[in-house]
């Protein structure tokens, strides 16, 4: 077994429409007897049926109605092998319209070759592509100047383009090798080419291998995005397990991990692992498994991170350099989701810094929204706080991918964190976490013996809409069904925990404050299993960010009753209380469909 | 530096860990070949042992009887959530390639796709599993399945090479291929309409050769059909008897078939050559695919 050719490596074929792409690689693959037995046989048979001349091209036109287009659709996934190394060519499709492949293909490739017609020469998608390389962090390029043979093999010519597109790199901050090659007659593809004697320089196939297999970021700060905690206790299996992506440094049994935005603290108990023998430690680019040694509650979208090493930025408002991809423009108004990590969270665009044409990087005049296929700096507002590190420090956890419509829409990189309303109290819940002094109960073993999972069950409405009476019934109900639950009216946190800055009338002053305190009384209640339902008058959605950031988010339920909701994303909305025995059977059965009440 | 095949796998189990996180009604489509037991395995490295989520095979009624013997060997062993479907009006009606009433593409198409399609939807019955009474029974659930877990290859026919990690389908399973979000980095398409679903493929960038080097590697069970028996013949892909035909090989287990695949016979020969439907027409395992064919 030869085992340098095992070493694999992905890249990707960009550049202009019609500027050579495929013909490249499909030289490429015949020069290197790369191809399925028949496959060149069986395209030129078919240029032979239909009365076309051969082109390389064809090899990779396989579907049909490419060839009817006579455009790549996708990014084609084409491997190929050279006497160091595999190669998976994703090879990206010129076509403007195709642009959402080009980034997919990009996405996974390690390295990319440039194609640029040396007839036509510098195009938009040329720079566009150039661009998107930078932003999706490829460093390592050749650019191939294609079609020699049609600009009579001539240096000038070459050397020309070379240094327009050269400048263009150094804008955005690349550099690259440049080839004068011919597709069709195969000039420095995998052989040198004697037409062009004065270009001393590797062939694509040289450059390929040439290019440097990058080293895993094992050496820098752990930082793990949690995708899931499992506990597969119906199969017999006690262990509960932390299970995600290493994306830098490497995690050991015996670490003291911080799980960033919620601040919470545990070690590592045992790494985890079927089928093999379980590793000394996961590292960067490994599927790790944990368990820990506190029952600590966590959920998908928190980062791990290790104690005593950089921590990761927290914020729910930050600058962005982002990509649009979608037909619909992004716009101030409306409300996407962001996604960073395994993090997923309602997101604004709260202003628009500026919007740039990313195929000549010229700053569009000001506009109030983000054209298909433009670039721009952004300021972003997610609903609750997220994890990241910024883009000068460590990339990869500073990217994320919006959504709009069900689909992903636009991708960017997150510069730097600003300041937001929840800040401070963010702080403190973060230091109140790293103190907590845990009960040796887990969460999850109290929710299975109560079959119930915490949750705080908040009423809200404008006034006299009838939520106590509500918040009652619904006690009465689930307590008859034998459910820890518990009513607490908001005058009993007012006149006691809050005595010390309890204001009558008007002034709101004290309001964050007061929520506060209401989020930290429910955040024991919830700690020790109960079911907390609390009516409060007219809640907007900051007041319940307000609160959410002192408790664990996900444990909460929002019942909007009667008309006139304000802006708060209420789970359930009930219009009239006419018949309280049908409402609180409403709230019942949302407790139900989400999994809060159950019976075992 | 890691193996190449280690990467594959982690990415393949970090697909499968997002598909777990990201779709409550999730399924796996196992056809009992190499690639999706190779999958399958895969499926319990990332649930540290488990599969937490059924198992999907479409009964064509001429399955190789291996294959089915085999399938429920496994499930009975690693106590799999196993759940079967089939098209038994096409049976009943003897509209199939076998009994001569229709030719091999539109037998696929009614045995296979539509049989597929509505098994995902719980449209037609579903044949469960039960484990303590040792025998499939009705499902009653009928929930249809917004995430359908894959085990198809971008090297294994152009179309397939279109494919992205998670793609989307719409309500009658078809896929357009010009109309695909972009995959940024390692985020996915995870989110879907009502009505919809998606197809997540955690083995798009495995090549045959790795498949079986993995097999190798990680002694995965597979059945004895792609092994010589000692007549010198052999199956490489695997389908229906009436329209899958084995190869002339002598190769005795997954180490001799790598072998045979790095430097032998079968090196730059075509995979599925011994599948017949895919030589009916030119584009005849595409049109299948576009209308959900898996």
């Amino acid at each position: 077994m030869n085992s340098v050719a095992e070493e694999k490596m992905n890249i990707i074929v960009a550049g202009h429409v019609d500027h050579g792409k495929s013909t490249v690689i499909g030289r490429l693959l015949a020069d290197t007897d790369s191809l399925p037995k028949g496959k060149l046989e069986q395209i030129q048979e078919l240029c032979r049926r239909t009365s076309r001349p051969f082109e390389y091209a064809f090899l990779l036109d396989a579907l049909k109605d490419e060839q009817a287009q006579g455009i790549t659709i996708d990014s084609a996934r084409i491997f190929f092998k050279s006497a160091k190394r595999h190669y998976l060519i994703l090879d990206a499709p010129g076509h403007i319209e195709f642009l959402r492949n080009m980034v997919t293909g990009a996405s996974h490739a390690e390295a990319a070759l440039l194609v640029i017609d040396a007839v036509e020469g510098v195009r938009e998608n040329s720079r566009r592509h150039g661009y998107m390389l930078s932003m999706l962090g490829i460093r390592q390029i050749a650019v191939l100047i294609n079609k020699m043979d049609l600009a009579g093999w001539n240096r000038q010519v070459f050397k020309q383009l070379e240094a327009e597109y050269q400048q263009f790199l150094k804008e955005i901050g690349l550099s690259a090798a440049f080839i004068p090659v011919s597709g069709m007659e195969g000039d420095n593809i995998a052989r040198p080419s004697e037409r062009m004697n004065w270009y001393q320089g590797p062939t694509v196939l040289e450059a390929l291998d040439a290019f440097i297999k990058e080293p895993l970021p094992v050496d820098k700060p752990f930082r793990m995005p949690v995708q899931d905690v499992y506990k597969f206790t119906q199969a017999g299996d006690q262990r509960r397990i932390v299970v995600g992506t290493v994306e830098t440094g490497a995690v050991r049994p015996g670490d003291e991990l911080i799980f960033y935005p919620s601040g919470k603290k545990s070690r590592v108990k045992t790494l985890e692992r079927f089928g093999s023998p379980t590793p000394e430690s996961y590292e960067a680019g490994q599927a790790a498994a944990f368990t820990l040694e506190e029952q600590i509650y966590l959920t998908r979208g928190q980062i791990a991170a290790r104690a005593g090493e950089p921590a990761p930025e927290v914020g729910r408002r930050f600058q962005v350099h982002l990509f649009w991809m979608g037909k619909e423009p992004l716009r101030t108004e409306k409300e996407y989701w962001i996604k960073v990590g395994t993090a997923k969270q309602p997101m604004r665009v709260e202003k628009i810094l500026s919007v740039m044409d990313a195929s000549d990087l010229q700053v569009k005049r000001q506009q109030e929204f983000v054209g298909h296929h433009d670039v721009a700096e952004c300021i972003l507002q997610t609903a609750r706080a997220v994890a990241f590190d910024r883009s000068d420090r460590f990339p990869t956890l500073s990217r994320f991918v919006i959504v709009d419509d069900y689909e992903i829409r636009g991708g960017g990189l997150i510069r730097h964190v600003l300041p937001d309303t929840e800040e401070s109290l963010r702080h403190r819940v973060m230091q109140r976490n790293l103190k907590w002094a845990l009960s040796s109960i887990s969460r999850e073993q109290r929710w299975e013996r109560y079959s119930q999972k915490a949750s705080l069950v908040l009423i809200t409405g404008r006034k006299n809409t009838g939520k106590k009476t509500l918040a009652r019934a619904l006690e009465r109900k689930l307590f008859a069904e034998g459910k820890l639950v518990y009513f607490m009216g908001i005058a009993n946190v007012l006149y006691g925990v809050d005595a010390d800055i309890k204001t009558p009338g008007p002034d709101m002053s004290h309001r964050p404050e007061h929520l506060r305190r209401l989020g930290e009384v429910a955040n024991l209640m919830l700690d020790a299993g109960m079911i907390l339902i609390v009516t409060a008058i007219g809640l907007t959605q900051n007041d319940l960010e307000t609160i959410r950031t002192a408790v664990d988010s996900d444990l909460v339920e929002v019942i909007w009753v009667g008309p006139d909701i304000t802006d708060i994303q209420a789970d359930l909305q009930i219009e009239t209380l006419e018949d309280l025995e049908v409402a609180a059977g409403q709230v019942k059965r949302l407790l139900q469909k989400k999994g809060i009440i159950f019976s075992v | 530096m890691a193996d190449h095949l280690d990467q594959l796998e982690n990415l393949s189990i970090h697909i499968l860990r997002e598909a777990y996180a990201n779709f409550k009604s999730l399924c796996m489509l196992w056809s009992i070949g190499k690639d999706s037991t190779a999958l399958l395995w895969l499926a319990r490295k990332a649930f540290l042992g488990h599969v937490p989520f059924p198992l999907v095979h479409i009964d064509t009624g001429f399955k190789i009887p291996e294959m089915i013997e085999y399938r429920d060997r496994l499930t009975r062993q690693w106590q799999l959530d196993m759940i079967y479907g089939i098209n038994t009006e096409a049976l009943e009606r003897k509209e199939t390639f076998p009994d001569g009433k229709v030719n091999r593409l539109r037998c696929c198409k009614l045995l296979k796709t539509e049989a597929l399609k509505n098994t995902l939807s719980g449209a037609w019955p579903r044949y469960r599993f039960n484990h303590s009474s040792d025998r499939y029974e009705l499902d009653p659930n009928r929930e249809p399945f917004t995430g359908v877990i894959v085990g198809l290859r971008a090297d294994e026919e152009g179309s397939r090479s279109k494919e992205r990690y998670f793609s989307k389908r719409d309500r009658l399973s078809e896929w357009d291929i010009a109309d695909q979000p972009p995959e940024f980095w390692n985020q996915y398409k995870t989110d879907f309409a009502p009505g919809t679903h998606v197809r997540i493929h955690p083995l798009l960038d495995w090549t045959e050769l790795n498949i079986w080097e993995y097999i190798e590697r990680e002694k995965i069970p597979t059945v004895s059909l792609y092994y010589d028996q000692g007549n010198g013949k052999r199956y490489r892909s695997l389908g229906c008897w009436p329209c899958t035909f084995p190869i002339n090989s002598t190769a005795k287990n997954p180490k001799e078939i790598i072998e045979e695949l790095r430097s032998g016979q079968l090196k730059n020969i075509a995979e599925r050559s011994g599948r017949a439907q895919d030589a009916e027409d030119g584009g005849g395992l595409e049109t299948l695919r576009r209308e959900g064919y898996m």
